[in-house]
């Protein structure tokens, strides 16, 4: 358990915990971006290539 | 060498090696920020003068050189796309961009914080400040310009002409300090000469900034899967890749 003083931040408190909790949702927001991007690239290749599939199919 | 860059021109082998490499960058960033953030937050000792508020050190300074570091990047792949027509280049630097100006945001916000007790204003129009945020406004016109064209193509090339004009700029934020009279303080750890930093507080430091790396390491690797991904979705490859 941490003491009341370590949460006080010798009286800067205001200013310390929001710079570290800006700098956890960035970092959050770079994981969850990413990874939104990556997953929404997949998807769409692979619609691409079910279209590409198919096309093939009616082609024959 | 040569070999070793001309396979990082294959979208291919870009793609297999940054999803190999992403686990290991995530898990290198967790130890060097877990390390980081409980020596930095517990262990060091507060600064003589600035007291606890010196903790926010922690946070800007890596996220400032992540800033600059990011944008190195991008332009080096701007400049390898525009010289050698490596379109992986143009990848590289279409992942980095939207990184670089999230942690630019972070190092001006953290900043500002920073500023408020030791300068006693949150924002003043100082040559490290002005030059960081010119810095964020380069990254968001790399990034406007790369989607402001119909021909993906042409956004590439006018996105990586900036991103290598813009370059310039970095060498102007680091040196802004010695340059020209500033409030804010003069460099930490890069520069000529021993860090002027006890080791209790060093290490943190050193860690964190290692942290943030790795950490941009694994996200530029996500990212650059995702683009790669878009860019070649036509492949033969990519639709071998992406079968379920």
């Amino acid at each position: 358990m941490m003491s009341g003083s370590f949460w006080a931040m010798g009286g800067y408190a205001r200013y310390v915990w929001p710079c570290f909790g800006f700098s956890f949702v960035v970092l959050v927001w770079n994981l969850w971006a990413a990874r939104r991007l990556r997953a929404a690239a997949h998807l769409r290749a692979r619609r691409a290539a079910e279209m590409a599939t198919m096309a093939a199919v009616d082609g024959s | 060498m040569w070999t070793w860059f001309y396979k990082l021109a294959s979208p291919p082998y870009v793609y297999g090696v940054a999803a190999a490499l992403v686990p290991w960058f995530l898990g290198g960033a967790a130890l060097a920020l877990g390390y980081g953030l409980i020596a930095g937050l517990a262990i060091a000792p507060p600064d003589y003068q600035q007291g606890q508020a010196f903790r926010m050190i922690y946070v800007h300074v890596p996220s400032a050189l992540l800033s600059l570091t990011v944008y190195t990047v991008m332009a080096a792949a701007s400049a390898v796309a525009l010289i050698w027509r490596i379109k992986v280049g143009h990848a590289v630097a279409a992942a980095a961009a939207p990184i670089g100006a999230s942690f630019t945001i972070l190092a001006l916000v953290t900043g500002s914080l920073w500023g408020r007790p030791m300068w006693g204003t949150y924002w003043a129009w100082d040559p490290r400040l002005t030059s960081e945020l010119i810095l964020l406004f380069l990254y968001v016109g790399v990034m406007s310009l790369r989607s402001a064209f119909e021909d993906p193509s042409r956004g590439d090339r006018a996105a990586a002409l900036l991103a290598t004009v813009g370059v310039v700029n970095v060498p102007i934020v680091h040196f802004s300090v010695v340059w020209w009279n500033s409030l804010h303080q003069g460099a930490t750890i890069v520069k000529l000469g021993a860090p002027s930093m006890p080791g209790s507080m060093l290490w943190p430091l050193l860690s964190m900034w290692l942290g943030f790396m790795l950490f941009f390491a694994a996200v530029l690797c996500i990212r650059l899967q995702g683009e790669v991904l878009n860019r070649e979705r036509q492949s033969t490859w990519v639709r071998e890749a992406v079968k379920p």
